[in-house]
């Protein structure tokens, strides 16, 4: 059964992998890139556990736990230091 | 892991099998929100659900699959991080957004900052008035 599982959330994730790179390839500022980089962050601890869980060790544990504590830094930083470059304003 | 698997774990492998598809259709959520969602701040809305309620699922199965109970101190730090930390850049990247315009004001029901934001610009124009007033007679 956990072949099947293994199989069916590796298509979700990698299709939800393949939008958010869509969303940082066109997204049209820089803060839709951010989010959309957190987002893919995000996939990428879910398939981390999903490879703890169905192959059943904890090799991933520290790293998770690291990307849980320090994965907020960069969109903080990059939110801090934006700036409005647009001639026209609601173009996104 | 005993050898013959036992009814209890039966229906503990399909609680985390069921857990993990979830957790792992929260991350297409996400990304399909990405996608579809008009402006940044209804993107940032569907941003936050692979962080959040997906972890927490995927943080269970992990729990579940190992059948272990030290393990699952570990899982609620990594959970709790996460809680603690997605809501300070989901609010930076918010102001951030606000502050350079990435929003349609149309879709907005309540704008509860906008007075704030125009107080905070008087104050600065009355002060840089003031300092010009100083630089220029003398």
């Amino acid at each position: 059964m956990m072949e099947i599982v293994l199989t069916i959330t590796a298509v979700i994730l990698s299709l939800a992998a393949a939008g958010a790179i869509v969303r940082i390839a066109i997204g049209p500022s820089l803060l839709d890139r951010v989010l959309a980089s957190d987002v893919l962050l995000a996939i990428i601890g879910a398939a981390l556990c999903i490879d703890m869980a169905v192959n059943r060790h904890l090799n991933n544990l520290m790293l998770l736990v690291a990307l849980s504590i320090i994965g907020f830094i960069g969109s903080v930083t990059v939110a801090r230091f934006v700036a409005d470059r647009r001639e026209q304003p609601n173009e996104s | 892991m005993n050898p013959e698997p036992s009814a209890v774990d039966t229906i503990v492998d399909a609680v985390s099998a069921v857990f993990m598809v979830v957790g792992a259709l929260m991350s297409l959520g996400a990304a399909i929100g990405l996608l579809r969602f008009p402006d940044l701040m209804s993107r940032m809305h569907a941003a936050t659900k692979p962080q959040v309620l997906g972890l927490f699922l995927l943080l269970a199965s992990v729990g579940l699959q190992l059948r272990t109970w030290w393990v699952w101190p570990v899982l609620f730090v990594a959970w709790i991080f996460q809680v603690l930390t997605v809501p300070v850049s989901a609010h930076m990247v918010g102001r951030a957004g606000y502050r350079t315009k990435h929003l349609h004001k149309e879709l907005l029901t309540t704008d509860e900052l906008e007075a704030v934001v125009l107080k905070a610009a008087d104050k600065k124009a009355a002060a840089k008035r003031a300092a010009d007033e100083d630089d220029g007679p003398a």
